[in-house]
């Protein structure tokens, strides 16, 4: 009884976690499938997420709703001022020279926050109060209720964009082939615009619901964007289920291997996982096989 | 003629240096390695600005002894490598008299060679054990050992007739020395560790830890780490429901930590220096007057709370104004005077040192503090 009640809670644990790393690595494909570039940025606007939020709430007295839309506001603004001063001056600039650019951003954002903020860890209010919900022996909070809604909304919300409008589709295309997109009529530099906007709201959406379980600070964008990346790569690059099911799967283990293996494992079993996927299956455990990835 | 001229103005400008020199003794040098920077700069920031607050009021009252007080702060950033480099530059370039910090054990091992080379006395505000066990002859500390903190805890709990704990530790520096002591004094207090789980310095979530603990014998959980890890810890505690008593280290004792972990917080037992509950402490107590004084000051200079970091270089200043103030202006009479300081009170405990004991303190230097009410309650 005991250890089947310890498992349930483990496998809890493991899927609100990698709810939030699927939503992470969400932010991760969009930009990649509609220009190529993997932005490791991403892990700082999770960060500013709820960063912003925390500063709102605590220093300008804002109450919650109008701190979350004015920090995902503010976020989308900065990732798209990063893509206009960062990304779209270099021309014909190579997909892994824009990657090493969005690590230096990432290493910019995070020292500014820094500076605005200071080092310490601030504490976010839980959305409905912090008394647990008892399941079957195990535990779980209702700001946990609240990732994984969020989650499915945002994933739901993406699948309907992507697939069905048509902004949505001409963003595919530019991840197809970006010439022949241009050629049919498709402001390519707008989508890409647009791919920052939509991943950089998505990732501090991420860090507000998460902020009030983990707390936050200047530098928690590293860890969550590794462990997003891991997802993605998991997934297959996929803006769909295959992340989803990457995320998932990523916390799963990790608290899996926490539980029966040692807890000093945790960080260690993520990237073996991302390791081995990237000897492997570099194509992703969801993922299509293309014959050119870069 | 012009060449007689600049002869005279170079005679008098060199007297006139001269004479300034004479006059006025200069500066007595004083070094400073602290963590300003880097993962460590909890320790640091509160360090340099107690240890530059104390310096500025010593010399705003005219110095030691006539002597006025240069203190020169170099930011080791956590990095044993820049530490040493600070060192040498203090030893050899500044040519101080005494070094206070640095603020990190794994700092002052690595300077401790150095020092010793050299023969300059050496103050550091890091509570590892190793650093003064064995006793080094230019090496002394102001932090408390987590020994002592230990003690202090394990006596508590064989009063309340609990013998079986669960411990959860970090797993850097601070927590594995943490988990060190534990394990070796359990048996001295006949306490039975059910179990012994650790977690990152960055892990979000330890409900998997805590719930191998939930399923175990314990009686009692002991987290050991610092900000923000162990406030992530008591969320986690209340999130599972889990009813047993919750201990912490002196590591979380900070009103930081009650911020952070929110209503988790509330009940939680800790050893922890008397500066978070000077105002609770009785008159009688020796510590009380340069406790008040140091968190009154603090907070006039930095508009924050001064706690028990920065209360280690406090100590280590005054430690080494006392002994400057028998004379000592050498760094070999400066080690002779610290080490026969004797009942200091000061921030961290009541000092007194010899030649066998340059950590200075023993477990008295902790009280027992609960959160009661989102704030810090002194256990009689």
């Amino acid at each position: 009884m005991d250890s089947s009640r310890q498992l349930f809670q483990y496998i809890l644990s493991g899927l609100s976690n990698g709810a939030i790393y699927a939503l992470i690595g969400f932010g991760f494909a969009i930009i990649y499938n509609s220009t190529g570039i993997i932005n490791f940025a991403q892990g700082e606007f999770v960060m500013l997420g709820g960063m912003l939020t925390v500063f709102f709430l605590t220093v300008l007295h804002l109450p919650l709703i109008p701190a979350i839309v004015l920090a995902i506001l503010i976020s989308t603004i900065v990732g798209i001022s990063f893509e206009r001063l960062a990304i779209r001056p270099l021309k014909n600039a190579k997909p892994l020279s824009l990657i090493i650019i969005t690590i230096g951003a990432s290493i910019f954002i995070r020292g500014a926050a820094m500076l605005i903020w200071g080092k310490d860890t601030h504490a976010m209010p839980a959305f409905s109060g912090n008394d647990p919900l008892y399941l079957a022996g195990a535990t779980i909070l209702p700001q946990h209720l609240w990732i994984f809604a969020v989650t499915i909304l945002i994933i739901i919300a993406s699948r309907i964009f992507f697939n069905y409008s048509i902004i949505g589709k001409a963003m595919r295309a530019c991840s197809y082939n970006s010439q022949a997109a241009s050629l049919v009529g498709i402001n390519v530099k707008n989508m890409v615009l647009l791919s920052f906007a939509i991943s950089s709201a998505i990732g501090s959406m991420a860090g507000i619901i998460i902020a009030p379980l983990t707390m936050t600070s200047y530098d928690v964008g590293i860890m969550l964007g590794l462990k997003g990346f891991c997802a993605v790569i998991i997934g297959g690059m996929s803006s769909g289920l295959g992340t989803v099911l990457g995320g998932l799967l990523l916390g799963l283990l990790e608290s899996l291997g926490a539980g029966f293996i040692s807890a000093s494992y945790k960080d260690a079993i993520a990237f073996i996982i991302l390791l081995l996927i990237l000897f492997v299956r570099p194509e992703g455990l969801f993922g299509k096989k293309e014959s050119e990835r870069f | 003629m012009l060449r007689n001229i600049f002869k005279i103005i170079f005679v008098l400008f060199f007297s006139v240096l001269m004479a300034g020199v004479v006059f006025a003794a200069p500066p007595l040098k004083i070094g400073a390695l602290f963590s300003v920077s880097g993962p460590a700069s909890f320790l640091g920031e509160p360090e340099r600005n107690t240890a530059e607050m104390m310096v500025a009021d010593i010399n705003k009252a005219g110095g030691i002894k006539g002597r006025k007080l240069e203190l020169i702060v170099y930011d080791t950033q956590g990095d044993a490598t820049k530490a040493v480099q600070a060192v040498n530059k203090l030893i050899k370039d500044d040519k101080v008299v005494a070094i206070i910090g640095p603020s990190t054990t794994g700092d002052s091992m690595a300077v401790i060679p150095v020092v010793e080379k050299a023969e300059i006395p050496m103050i550091s505000c890091a509570a590892g054990i190793k650093i003064t066990d064995p006793v080094k002859k230019w090496v002394f500390k102001t932090a408390q050992n987590d020994a002592l903190a230990v003690m202090k805890l394990y006596k508590y709990l064989q009063k309340q007739k609990i013998a079986k704990v669960a411990i959860l530790t970090v797993s850097d520096g601070f927590g594995s020395s943490g988990r060190e002591q534990l394990k070796l004094q359990s048996k001295e207090f006949g306490m039975q560790i059910t179990s012994d789980e650790t977690y990152g310095p960055k892990d979000d979530d330890m409900t998997v830890q805590l719930t191998k603990i939930r399923d175990s014998q314990a009686q009692a959980i002991i987290c050991w780490g610092t900000n923000p890890g162990p406030a992530k810890v008591a969320r986690n505690v209340k999130q599972l429901g889990i009813k047993l008593p919750l201990f912490m280290s002196h590591g979380v004792s900070s009103k930081k930590f009650i911020e952070l972990a929110g209503e988790g917080a509330e009940g939680i037992i800790l050893p922890s220096g008397r500066v978070i509950v000077a105002d609770q402490l009785p008159k009688s107590d020796p510590q009380k007057k340069a406790l008040m004084n140091y968190v009154n000051k603090y907070k006039e200079n930095y508009k924050v709370e001064g706690d028990h970091f920065g209360g280690h270089a406090g100590d280590a200043v005054m430690l080494l104004k006392r002994a400057i103030e028998q004379g000592a202006f050498t760094p070999a009479a400066i080690r002779d005077q610290l080490e026969k300081t004797k009942k200091f009170a000061g921030i961290g405990g009541t000092f007194s040192y010899s030649p066998q004991d340059h950590a200075g303190l023993t477990s008295e230097a902790f009280v027992l503090v609960q959160v009661k009410q989102g704030d810090w309650k002194l256990i009689k």
